[in-house]
């Protein structure tokens, strides 16, 4: 049996108060094991990036729990919090959020300085997964020198810098073309292989496609779970259509 | 028409959405304005009432006088004034005139007094200008010096003790032909009395202590010396060539106590104005660099807006306004904020002037005096106009040059790329890699600060070393007049820190404001809401500590330049502290700034990028 890497229970977000009280995220319960890729799909304004940034302690929930990795973080000081999404969380954004005064290899290199590490191993780790997503040769650009694809290639090279236990991706190929997509899903596969757990956000029935267990969600809750077995209807299939 | 009326009715809308802003504008470029109002008015202020004084009362081009001899106790000879009169260049004359040292006692206060002898006609050259009572009329009535009678609150009309006698204060005058009290010439023996440098103690004539000058009639000042061969002279001297005076002096310096002494009027004129001048300067080199520093001011607080309004400019832009109304509209902003700044500041500086500058009524005007000139209303507002334009150019044509779809997604300016600081920075604490890489970000920025600091640290380190002066000056010969000057200086190293704390504030908020994507990302990479504030914080105390260690150099040079004299450079311990005081200053200022940017939530922010 699997371990359980990460699991909420009643994970509650609302903003505002009475009337005016909007339920972003409501109760949800979910549980990702190690290893696994799960997607979460549904309209815009559903609850899907305020669910992304909870569990990855950018965002405090209202109420519910959090468990990462054994431990329960939903009532952790901000500067643990921090230690947390430094060491066992990586986040892949929808607008890459690349620095752009970086090179591609000191934004890739920059969450291991940021934990401490020596330039020399920073840089060392950084130049091995820009190698790993085919961007070796692109180290010394900026990022406005890359294409999106190549950029979010980048981003996810830098949320693997502190080998996460849990990769959140929010709507990461929501600002690519389809070739680009491709790209960012073989990547994405290539992890999934390695054994890396993915949680990933998106409106993109072709990336959810290519997920272990897919998510829906609707005002802020799951209404629908299904569990996808690959061939034409899961990740083989999602990558045929995007080539086709 | 119609397009200047728009530019008005933005620029004027977008002043009031930010009052507090428009009032560091204002303050900014105010503080300045008032500073070379108040050195511009100065100009002249000690000069002109001293001519005036000098036509009105015929003064003389030169003063001679001889005196007995201090350590003999040999009597001064009036013959040798006499035959001076008789010289070639000389036009007029008047006395010789007996003078006597002696006492006056009024309200229980006892004062050093020299009593010249004066007929009661007016003579041909030195007639004192009576500005309460009358002249001597014959009797036994005197007539004080006004800054005499100003300093111990005598009035014509009072009754004083001179000499021990009882005698009417018949009226209160002004003259040219001396310095007014204190810093009266010395007619009679004064202290201290020192031969080759060394003083003289034992003295075969009495020593009178700052006197004050009291003109009484001649027979008075005869009986009022214990001996008349304790009596000195004074005569009055008109040359052909008034210009001529000094090389007149020059020419006939004493070899000994019984040869006549000259003052030519120029030396009179320097002591009368010296303060003055001295004052002037500290003003004026105040005001540029308050200047310096309101141009820095402005340049951020713009800066800083523009990090703020990009979304505005996009507006603008996207409704049909070109380049050049969005660049029109900032400036004029600024020009609008400096015209107010620069008659707020003449009229501060016209109101204050007469603070600085009134003196005891020892000449024909003073306080009233300082005046707002064409001159001086015209260069102020030039330099408000420049200071707000030359800090505005550059943000204003940047917004004109922005895209408009940029402007509309409120994209953030590209930041600069400083590779070297980038890879130095990898090797430090996260809290310095921070500071430094978001200082790198913004060299102009950077550069501003460091001028800022620069600058006030260089007005500081001026004003200590003036000030340490003053007081020692002060000590020695205590003057009203010094003191004002030492409030002069306080008011301006006051005002320097005040304008530098208010840069280093909004300097930091502008870094913050321009930092606020890069800040949410670093956040979401891992670093914890101290590191970052401890980053930004340092981001600004690092150009501080710089520009405090330039000031400190600068300082000195900055009063060697301003103080002709021999420049007293202040203790090493005082740069250290100067420098050490600056960090944390900067340090307290910018925490509060930096600590609310680093626990902002980061979500909204990530999500805000997609707005």
């Amino acid at each position: 049996m699997s371990t359980t890497i990460l699991s909420t229970r009643g994970l509650t977000k609302t903003y505002g108060d009475g009337e005016s009280l909007v339920r972003a995220v409501d109760g949800v319960d979910l549980d990702v094991a190690a290893g696994e890729t799960v997607a979460v799909m549904g309209p815009s304004g559903c609850g899907k990036s305020t669910l992304l940034h909870l569990v990855g302690g950018l965002d405090r929930p209202t109420a519910g729990e959090i468990h990462l990795a054994g431990r329960r973080v939903d009532q952790l000081t901000e500067r643990t919090l921090a230690r947390l999404r430094r060491t066992d969380v990586g986040f892949v954004f929808q607008a890459f959020h690349l620095m752009d005064e970086l090179t591609v290899v000191e934004n890739v290199e920059l969450p291991a300085l940021l934990a401490g590490r020596s330039p020399r191993a920073a840089r060392a780790r950084a130049t091995e997964l820009l190698r790993r997503v085919g961007l070796a040769a692109k180290a010394a650009a900026l990022p406005t020198a890359l294409s999106g694809g190549q950029r979010q290639r980048v981003a996810v090279a830098r949320a693997l810098s502190n080998e996460p236990v849990l990769v959140l991706a929010d709507e990461p190929t929501g600002n690519l073309d389809s070739a680009a997509t491709l790209d960012v899903l073989r990547l994405f596969e290539e992890l999934h292989e390695a054994g890396q757990t993915l949680v990933i956000v998106t409106h993109d029935e072709r990336i959810a496609a290519t997920a272990d267990r897919l998510i829906s969600m609707r005002d802020g809750a799951f209404v629908d779970e299904t569990r996808l077995t690959g061939g034409t209807s899961g990740r083989l299939g999602a990558l045929a259509e995007l080539e086709g | 028409m119609g397009r200047l009326l728009l530019i008005a009715r933005l620029a004027g809308r977008d002043l009031r959405r930010r009052p507090a802003e428009a009032a560091l504008l204002l303050l900014a470029i105010t503080a300045a304005t008032t500073t070379l109002t108040l050195g511009l008015v100065m100009h002249g202020v000690a000069g002109d009432p001293y001519q005036r004084t000098r036509e009105a009362s015929a003064g003389p081009d030169v003063v001679a006088s001889v005196m007995p001899d201090p350590v003999t106790g040999a009597p001064a000879d009036p013959a040798v004034l006499t035959e001076l009169s008789g010289a070639d260049e000389i036009a007029a004359s008047s006395g010789p005139f007996p003078v006597a040292g002696t006492t006056v006692e009024v309200g229980g206060r006892t004062a050093d007094v020299q009593a010249v002898g004066r007929p009661a006609e007016p003579a041909d050259v030195d007639r004192p200008i009576v500005t309460d009572g009358e002249w001597l009329g014959g009797g036994d009535g005197v007539v004080v010096e006004a800054a005499f009678a100003d300093a111990l609150g005598i009035e014509a009309g009072d009754t004083v003790t001179l000499g021990g006698e009882s005698v009417e204060v018949a009226g209160i005058a002004v003259t040219a032909a001396m310095t007014p009290y204190p810093a009266a010439s010395c007619l009679v023996v004064c202290t201290p009395i020192t031969i080759n440098g060394e003083p003289v103690r034992d003295m075969a004539v009495d020593v009178l202590e700052e006197p004050g000058l009291i003109w009484v009639g001649e027979s008075m000042a005869t009986s009022l010396a214990a001996d008349p061969d304790d009596l000195a002279y004074v005569s009055y001297l008109r040359l052909d060539d008034p210009d001529a005076a000094q090389a007149f002096a020059d020419a006939r310096i004493p070899n000994g106590p019984m040869d006549a002494m000259l003052e030519p009027w120029p030396h009179i004129y320097e002591q009368v104005t010296h303060i003055e001048r001295n004052a002037q300067r500290v003003l004026l080199t105040g005001a540029w660099l308050l200047g310096i520093l309101a141009v820095a001011s402005v340049a951020v607080l713009v800066g800083g807006r523009m990090a703020d309004q990009t979304r505005r400019v996009g507006l603008l832009k996207a409704v049909g306004g070109t380049p050049g109304l969005v660049a029109a509209v900032l400036l004029a902003e600024y020009v609008l904020v400096a015209l107010v700044a620069a008659a707020a500041g003449l009229v501060a500086g016209g109101l204050t002037a007469p603070a600085i500058t009134d003196r005891a009524a020892g000449l024909l005007g003073g306080a009233a005096t300082p005046s707002l000139t064409a001159a001086t209303v015209a260069t102020v507002t030039a330099v408000a106009l420049g200071v707000a334009v030359v800090a505005t150019f550059v943000p204003a044509v940047r917004a004109a040059r922005t895209s408009t779809v940029a402007a509309l997604n409120d994209a953030a300016r590209p930041p600069r790329r400083v590779g070297w600081l980038i890879a130095l920075s990898a090797r430090l604490p996260v809290a310095v890699l921070i500071a430094v890489r978001v200082a790198g970000r913004r060299p102009r920025r950077v550069a501003l600060s460091i001028a800022s600091m620069t600058v006030t640290v260089s007005g500081i380190v001026a004003a200590l070393a003036a000030n340490a002066e003053l007081n020692t000056q002060l000590a020695s010969d205590p003057d009203p007049r010094m003191e004002r000057l030492g409030d002069v200086l306080a008011v301006i190293t006051v005002t320097l820190v005040a304008l530098a704390a208010v840069n280093t504030v909004v300097a930091t908020w502008a870094t913050v404001l321009d930092v606020r994507y890069s800040s949410a990302v670093t956040r979401a990479l891992g670093a914890t809401p101290a590191q970052l504030a401890a980053g930004l914080s340092l981001a600004q105390v690092l150009p501080a500590f710089l520009g405090a260690v330039l000031g400190s150099a600068g300082g000195p040079l900055l009063y060697d330049a301003v103080d002709q004299d021999d420049v007293v450079l202040p203790p090493a311990w005082w740069l250290v502290a100067v420098v050490v005081g600056v960090v944390v200053a900067v340090s307290a200022l910018t925490v509060v700034p930096a600590r609310l940017a680093a626990r902002r939530p980061v979500a909204p922010m990530l999500q805000g990028e997609l707005a």
